[in-house]
């Protein structure tokens, strides 16, 4: 069941056309990414979705609902992480919790939370005293206070060092299997390969990709690399008909072949067939980076 | 839900661990009454403030002093950074509307005046002889309608400032000039008449004039009730269309 369809959302500010015609659906269950580059739209789409921000055309429902007209009701089922948005100074971390959970009819126990986001030693700190990724994870924990069925993180683990970030990938899936839908807009690959059943690719206002890490990676037709060196003289005629290679480049005694993912399996077998020992054997092998840099403007700069 | 309620405890935590915040509204009014009301001479009518004590002329002052302060250092440059620190935009995210921090903060600020307002009364009476109020009703319609058209400015502030900085730069210097009309430095009995006219115009003028005749018994004139009600709605509600929740 999708318990998020975007058809055709449009947004401009003033004259700029900041989203032209976005469609997408997030499936009950799955963690669904949203990256691009800075600017592609990632943020105002999201934020049309939450329902803070109006779009100007297309349609919007989020578990039936529309944003725009249901906004309050939607506001109790859905949890938002926003990206760059700060508390009061001089906020405590629990009453920040306490008071974010009086806003909900049944909302989670926020030392359980405390707990969970590895918050419990700073519950009396106050949100100046923060670290980057403290405050990072009590907004994750915010997010979630009021039990939501859809939760929204934006620039999840922007400021998180790297054991706080695999850290927080752990928490993200154990709120997903706790049954929780998640939308996760990050600009970061690696996040989207490690977490993300489905991801879609925004760029220029437009979603360009949408599917699982390998079929965007499939998708945007990004090529792997093989490179070996060799003693003796190769046919490299015969290994540039093989399937799948596209170039063969040889440079003093390194050969490199590249082509699509297929070339490893089919240039290995073809050296072994013809008993040909070579040696430093590199393969570099497509991945969502690539894909990325493919399907997004930044591979036409 | 229990909204407000909570959204107000959490915010008079707030503003009782800022002591500039606490200083200045309560216990620096309460502070001068009791540094002017030592000088023997103040304590005495004075022909001049026609037939007031200094003391006594000085006390509605200082109510309304609380009340600007709470406005021009308090709604102006609290809201403008809240704002800019998304502080409003993570509310409306939630399913209490943002708007519900700007209810808390006003019930807040009009308590912290009362709190000032009563120890302004207390003490000017136990330490000072000043006489209690005589016209309570009036008082507290005066000491509403004051806060209203005080706070209305401060929430205009709020609206067009374009940043926090801002927001406090306008509030501290409108401080002045408001005080000023209501008679900090020189009371409003000394004035040349001309500053006293434009004072009846400006909100705090009005405010510690009507608040004046209130404690003597008098009700407040119309003019001042008026200089107030039209400030409370006309700025507030040009404050209210130019709010900006981001």
């Amino acid at each position: 069941m999708a318990v998020i369809e975007v058809a055709d959302l449009r947004k401009s500010y003033k004259d700029r056309e900041v989203l032209t015609g976005v469609s997408f659906t997030v499936e009950e269950g799955e963690i669904f990414g949203l990256v691009g580059p800075n600017g592609a739209g990632k943020t105002t789409t999201v934020e049309c979705v939450e329902g803070l921000r109006r779009r100007d055309g297309g349609t919007v429902r989020v578990l039936g609902l529309d944003p725009q007209h249901d906004r309050a009701e939607l506001a109790r089922r859905v949890g938002v992480q926003l990206q760059q948005s700060q508390l009061q100074e001089h906020i405590r971390v629990r009453e920040a919790l306490d008071l974010y959970a009086s806003f909900y009819e049944h909302p989670r126990d926020p030392h359980e939370l405390l707990r969970q986001w590895g918050l419990q030693d700073r519950a009396d700190a106050e949100f100046r005293k923060l670290s980057g990724g403290q405050q990072q994870r009590l907004f994750i924990a915010l997010a979630l206070i009021g039990d939501p069925q859809v939760v929204f993180l934006d620039e999840l683990t922007s400021g998180l060092d790297p054991q706080a970030r695999r850290d927080a990938w752990d928490l993200v899936r154990q709120i997903r299997d706790q049954g929780v839908t998640i939308v996760l807009v990050s600009h970061f690959m690696e996040e989207v390969t490690a977490l993300c059943d489905r991801a879609a690719v925004l760029d220029g206002g437009r979603i360009v990709a949408c599917g699982t890490p390998q079929e965007l990676v499939a998708q945007a037709g990004a090529e792997s690399s093989l490179s070996f060196q060799s003693e003796v003289p190769l046919d490299l005629g015969a290994i540039a008909d093989l399937p799948g290679v596209t170039r063969v480049t040889q440079d003093g005694p390194t050969v490199t072949v590249t082509g699509s993912d297929s070339i490893v399996d089919e240039v290995t077998g073809h050296l072994a067939r013809n008993r040909q020992v070579v040696t430093r054997l590199r393969v570099q092998q497509s991945g969502l980076d690539d894909a990325y840099i493919a399907l997004t403007t930044g591979g036409h700069q | 839900m229990n909204a407000l309620p909570k959204l107000t405890a959490t915010e008079a935590r707030l503003f009782l661990r800022e002591p500039a915040a606490w200083f200045f509204t309560v216990i620096f009014p309460t502070l001068l009454l009791v540094i002017l009301g030592s000088i023997p001479g103040f304590r005495k009518p004075s022909a001049q403030l026609g037939g007031l004590s200094t003391i006594a002329s000085y006390a509605p002052i200082l109510v309304v002093f609380t009340l600007t302060m709470l406005a021009m250092n308090g709604v102006a440059p609290v809201l403008t950074g809240y704002r800019e620190r998304g502080v409003l935009r993570r509310m409306s995210a939630s399913p209490v509307p943002a708007w519900m921090l700007l209810g808390a903060l006003t019930v807040l600020y009009l308590a912290v005046a009362a709190v000032s307002l009563t120890l302004v009364v207390v003490i000017g009476r136990l330490a000072f002889g000043v006489v209690l109020p005589k016209q309570p009703l009036g008082l507290l319609l005066v000491f509403l309608l004051g806060a209203a058209s005080l706070f209305a400015v401060g929430l205009l502030i709020a609206s067009l400032a374009p940043s926090a900085k801002v927001g406090n730069a306008v509030g501290t210097a409108l401080f002045f000039p408001l005080m000023f009309f209501s008679g900090l430095w020189v009371p409003r009995a000394e004035m040349p008449s001309v500053l006293r006219h434009i004072g009846d115009f400006v909100p705090s003028g009005a405010a510690t004039q009507a608040v004046q005749d209130t404690w003597q018994g008098h009700w407040p004139h119309a003019g001042d009730l008026a200089t107030m009600a039209v400030f409370a709605i006309v700025v507030g509600t040009a404050a209210a269309r130019s709010f900006r929740w981001e």
